[in-house]
């Protein structure tokens, strides 16, 4: 029987619960010293003075790298520049700073204490220059990027001006959501160890070989001579999608003080340096029809980056192809802060444009009169709007159907304010949920070895996942081994070549390539023993030959069969070998590919207090196939959190004075707790799709966040009558 | 360097004659001091651990009051059967404060010591605090202050308390017990905590050296009627935006007595005796007690971020009332 898609415990569950996991920062090296990154304190200007003598004279102190003596890198470190996750970096090779928090210097202690306090003794003095910090002010300054990730920044189809005038119901709203930092319960880390020439890393990546090539480009060396090895991810959420400053500034201490460093990012240093979530302004106008069919639709983003590099919060992709309506126009702005840069914060683009998109299509359903499950469905999209081209496979309407079953939504009052227990003020709201669903170039190795288990190899990562536990149920029904035997490993640049694991792509991605070194490891091994006159199993034709249970036998006598390891022995023991890769051929250009699903919430605002808990999600989602029941459901669940998150609580606060994030903590930089999180009712709907990739499978890491935030501020709206269009929804908004 | 010694005392009488030296501080569980300590915001020379000095039990006095030893855990008194029956209100309110792994660790001293959590006194790269820095400035007056004070404030600081822990003791009129080296003394509730005024690095009333050996809570007869209301960003495990401690003492559908504290408001927790006042001889009922949220807030200066708190205070102090009388 098939392991793919049952729901296995993880395979690396009992080494995470037991602390044996090895994560990048736990790992130890002889002679290793350690690093602290030291930022600065004021938005804009330059480091006009920086005395180390104190720090350098201070006990345990190895040495201390500021822009005044930190090695020179080629191109000025900027070699390796490839946007958008190829990133700008601030790597000491001039004294500019363009934000609070940059790092300016870097201290090398044998302690981590001894660096901390060192880092203290630093004496710097800047020259101030104004700073931009306000997003509110400086928004009338917004530039178009060009390109918005490969897509062109500003779209437009159909004719606006007649879709105005077929419009019977028009809504126009702004909705604003805020800056945000991933967080993940790992914070960056990175172990640099130079051997000679040649330098290893143990690193919290979701990237392994982009790190890789980061580095090598921005010293000038051959990739070949660095190696990167990140066996766990403590959860990356884009994050760590990018190699940061920090990476870099290890590699360049270590080069300095000719010993390993270990440099980890504290806490508040997640708040700046390594990315996040931009603010977004969204401008979303829509007109509809005495049907409700859309006649037009604009929604135009504004979002805002740094002063040293451009990255643009794609809120308005979505749009584009979300629902059937021939005329529209988008559009993405960026206005410069002197902040961090921004970057890919989990559904980058469709978390945020999705709740402005389906906040607006709840007003418009309110305009209408009409439900807003049904006026969906008046504006189901047949076919991408935005490609023109049809969609590999679409679940959409079922994800509707069964969402609305489950929850019971038919028992929804439409009317605001309409439904009330005790205190609370009840009300029910529901979203559309899309990601697209990504594939990238992917290459796995796997040995099958003479005891009989088969090692399987990938440079891809696992970010808390599954990759693990997915990679091996792939591989043992691939090779007809049972699962104890297969042996998946990744997150090490000396295995095959795998993509990002970002924009939900792994599965889809690395589990083909799996797939096909498991097939040619397998076909190799029947050859060989089809080859073997001592072996039973000689004579039978090829395609009559299979491999169960980690036995060759034949498919018509099954008395005829030895194991996997008896044909490896006589083959003097040597394992048999096979890369498999896997890459999008023209199917891409033949359809559309995204995950759907619907989202419905049941919210309760207390009348007068304004506390806001969410007793019940319920989503249905169109995702293919499954690769593991039991860690899907997780990710979509982690996905759904999140969502509640993005509605309700984060929101990293700016000092406008200072350009520093005052809740850079996670006691202040609110997540929900275990108590914010109540019932949540996850649906897959049977899906197959023969496009997407030889496994049917479409990325579920993302798509769980999309839609949730639409679905509770459209749930607030019909508990209290308050639409509230600046996300957070904090109690503060009712009072 | 910031080198620092570290002494575990034996007994109060120990650890208040190490505390003599300048630059000591008392740690229980340090929940609070550590974070600091690793911050940069407070630097001890010597740390005297006081954690396990026998003053840990819950007990009953001769005259029916029930005293508190402090370097109790908030967890364990939270628990207590003395405190679960005759003082819920404190109960309550420890539980809703921090998480059970912190409940765990600190103390019910370490908890009356505990400083504000301005965003601005915690993070040393604002260079303007005089809580931290005396005389620099105030960055919270005109910086991101949605948690701050809106009663009681000076334009030195406009820090709040974050205790839950003390807001019930302030309607429940603990005494809190100390001594130092020479002498032993008696601090009502009240007068523990101070506000601001010109000298913001003061957070309570504490002489230099004094050691918290104990809170007594006088016997009460709010256990029938009181409830601790905290209004916050989600479900557990944040810091209140307004908090309330209700309690009253009822005869049939009167009054007889009443007690309020505020907390997320001010640099203490937050009386009015005038509000009280206005509740006694009342039925409770929306006027009575609508009288007595207006009064509590009575001179509230909010600031750019927080204007919602002064409204949300009085909602918050009837919905506690309410909750407290069992009519809501």
């Amino acid at each position: 029987m098939s392991v793919t898609g049952q729901p296995l415990n993880r395979v690396d569950g009992e080494l995470k619960v037991c602390g044996k996991a090895r994560y990048a920062a736990e790992f130890s090296l002889p002679r290793m010293v350690y690093a602290v990154m030291v930022q600065s304190t004021m938005p804009n200007g330059r480091v006009k003075k920086i005395d180390t003598s104190f720090a350098e004279k201070s006990r345990g102190v190895l040495s201390v790298l500021t822009h005044l003596n930190a090695p020179k890198l080629p191109d000025g470190g900027k070699a390796a520049i490839d946007p958008p996750a190829g990133r700008v970096l601030s790597l000491l090779q001039d004294n500019q700073v363009h934000y609070n928090g940059q790092p300016i210097a870097v201290v090398i202690a044998e302690t981590l204490e001894h660096a901390i306090d060192a880092a203290r003794m630093l004496r710097i003095d800047y020259e101030r220059a104004p700073a931009t910090l306000n997003f509110a002010t400086a928004k009338s300054h917004g530039y178009s990027p060009g390109k918005v990730q490969g897509s062109e920044a500003d779209s437009h189809r159909g004719d606006m001006d007649l879709g105005l005038r077929e419009a019977t119901f028009r809504v126009s709203a702004t909705y604003t959501t805020p800056m945000e930092h991933h967080n993940p319960i790992e914070p960056h880390a990175t172990i640099a160890a130079w051997d000679g020439d040649r330098l290893t890393l143990y690193d919290a990546t979701q990237y392994v070989s982009g790190v890789r090539r980061t580095v090598a480009k921005t010293l000038g060396i051959s990739e070949e001579k660095v190696r990167v090895v990140c066996p766990y991810v403590g959860g990356g959420f884009g994050g760590k999608g990018s190699a940061w400053s920090h990476v870099l500034l290890a590699v360049m201490a270590a080069r300095q003080v000719g010993r390993p460093v270990k440099l980890v990012l504290e806490r508040p240093q997640m708040f700046g340096p390594v990315g996040g979530r931009p603010t977004t302004e969204q401008v979303l106008a829509l007109g509809a029809n005495r049907d409700g069919r859309l006649t037009t639709m604009h929604h135009g983003v504004i979002s805002n980056t740094s002063f040293i590099e451009d990255w643009t919060e794609p809120s308005a992709i979505v749009t584009r192809m979300l629902y059937a309506c021939p005329n529209q126009t988008t559009s993405h702005r960026l206005v410069k802060l002197n902040l961090g840069t921004p970057t890919f914060q989990r559904a980058p683009g469709e978390a945020t444009g999705t709740y402005a998109l389906e906040c607006a299509m709840d007003e418009l359903a309110y305009e209408t009169g009409i439900d807003p499950v049904e006026l969906r469905l008046r504006n189901y999209a047949e076919r991408d709007p935005d490609k023109n081209k049809p969609f590999s496979s679409k679940s959409l309407r079922e994800c509707y159907q069964i969402g609305a079953e489950r929850f019971g939504w038919s028992r929804r009052d439409s009317r605001p304010r309409s439904m009330q227990d005790g205190n609370w003020l009840v009300g029910m709201g529901m979203a559309t949920a899309t990601y697209p669903t990504n594939r990238g170039k992917a290459a796995a190795r796997v040995r099958l070895m003479p005891d009989g288990t088969a090692l399987v190899q990938s440079g891809s990562q696992d970010l808390g996942t599954g990759t693990y536990t997915v990679m091996t149920q792939v591989a043992a029904d691939a090779l007809g081994y049972p699962i104890q035997q297969v042996h998946f490993e990744l997150g090490d640049t000396a295995f095959p070549e795998a993509p990002v694991s970002g924009g939900s792509q792994t599965a889809a991605s690395v589990a083909p390539a799996v797939r096909a070194a498991s097939i040619a490891a397998r076909n190799q091994l029947i050859d060989l023993a089809l080859a073997d006159t001592e072996s039973p199993l000689r004579g039978i034709r090829r395609e009559d030959m299979t491999i169960e249970n980690g036995w060759l036998q034949s498919r018509a006598d099954k008395t005829k069969r030895e194991p996997v390891a008896a044909v490896i022995a006589r083959n003097g023991g040597r394992p048999v070998e096979a890369l498999g890769d896997s890459e999008a051929g023209d199917e891409k250009k033949k359809y559309s590919m995204h995950a759907f699903g619907a989202v419905f919430t049941e919210v309760h605002v207390d009348k007068d207090l304004g506390t806001i808990r969410v007793p019940r999600v319920v989503a249905a989602y169109g995702v293919g196939n499954l690769l593991n029941e039991k860690t899907a459901h997780s990710q979509l669940v982690g996905g759904i959190v999140w969502g509640i998150s993005l509605a309700l609580f984060e929101k990293s606060e700016l000092d406008l004075r200072y350009g520093r994030f005052v809740n850079a903590n996670l006691a202040e930089y609110h997540i929900p707790v275990n108590a914010d999180i109540r019932q949540i009712d996850i649906t897959v709907v049977p899906e197959q799709d023969p496009h997407v990739n030889p496994l049917g499978v479409k990325g579920i890491g993302e798509i769980g966040i999309t839609g949730v935030g639409g679905a509770i501020a459209n749930a607030v709206y019909h508990a209290t009558g308050r639409r509230i269009r600046d996300l957070p929804i904090t109690l503060d908004k009712f009072i | 360097m910031n080198p620092f010694s570290y002494q575990r005392a034996n007994s109060a009488e120990e650890a208040v004659h190490l505390a003599e030296v300048p630059g000591a501080m008392f740690i229980g569980g340090g929940t609070n001091l550590l974070d600091l300590i690793k911050g940069g915001v407070e630097h001890p020379q010597h740390l005297i651990d006081v954690s396990r000095l026998k003053m840990a039990d819950v007990s009953e006095l001769p005259d029916g009051s029930v005293r508190i030893g402090a370097m109790a855990r908030n967890s364990d008194v939270a628990n207590h059967p003395l405190i679960r029956q005759r003082y819920p209100l404190l109960s309550q309110a420890l539980l809703s404060g921090a998480s059970a792994q912190l409940r765990n660790m600190a103390t019910v001293g370490g908890n009356l010591m505990q400083r504000t959590r301005c965003c601005y006194f915690y993070d040393t790269a604002f260079d303007k605090c005089n809580k931290r820095v005396p005389g620099s400035g105030c960055s919270a007056l005109e910086g991101h202050n949605r948690m701050h004070a809106i009663l009681g404030a000076s334009d030195q600081c406009i820090a709040t308390n974050p205790s839950d822990m003390s807001v019930a003791l302030a309607a429940l009129n603990a005494t809190v017990r100390v001594r130092s080296a020479i002498s032993e003394r008696t601090i009502h509730i009240d007068n523990f905590h101070r506000l601001p005024g010109e000298t913001p690095e003061h957070d309570t009333n504490l002489n230099p050296g004094e050691l918290i050996v104990a809170v007594d809570l006088p016997p009460s007869l709010f256990a029938n009627h009181s409830y601790y209301l905290k209004v916050r960003d989600r479900a557990s495990y944040a810091f209140a935006l307004v908090s309330v401690a209700a309690a009253l003492d009822m005869h049939e559908d009167t009054i007889r007595n009443a007690a309020l504290a505020l907390g997320g408001v001010a640099h203490k927790p937050w009386r009015m005796p005038g509000a009280e006042a206005l509740l006694v001889g009342q039925k409770l009922n929306a006027a009575s007690m609508q009288a007595a949220a207006d009064e509590i807030v009575r001179g509230a200066h909010p600031y750019e971020h927080n204007r919602f708190k002064v409204e949300l205070a009085r909602r918050s102090v009837v919905r506690a009332l309410s909750k407290a009388g069992g009519v809501a």
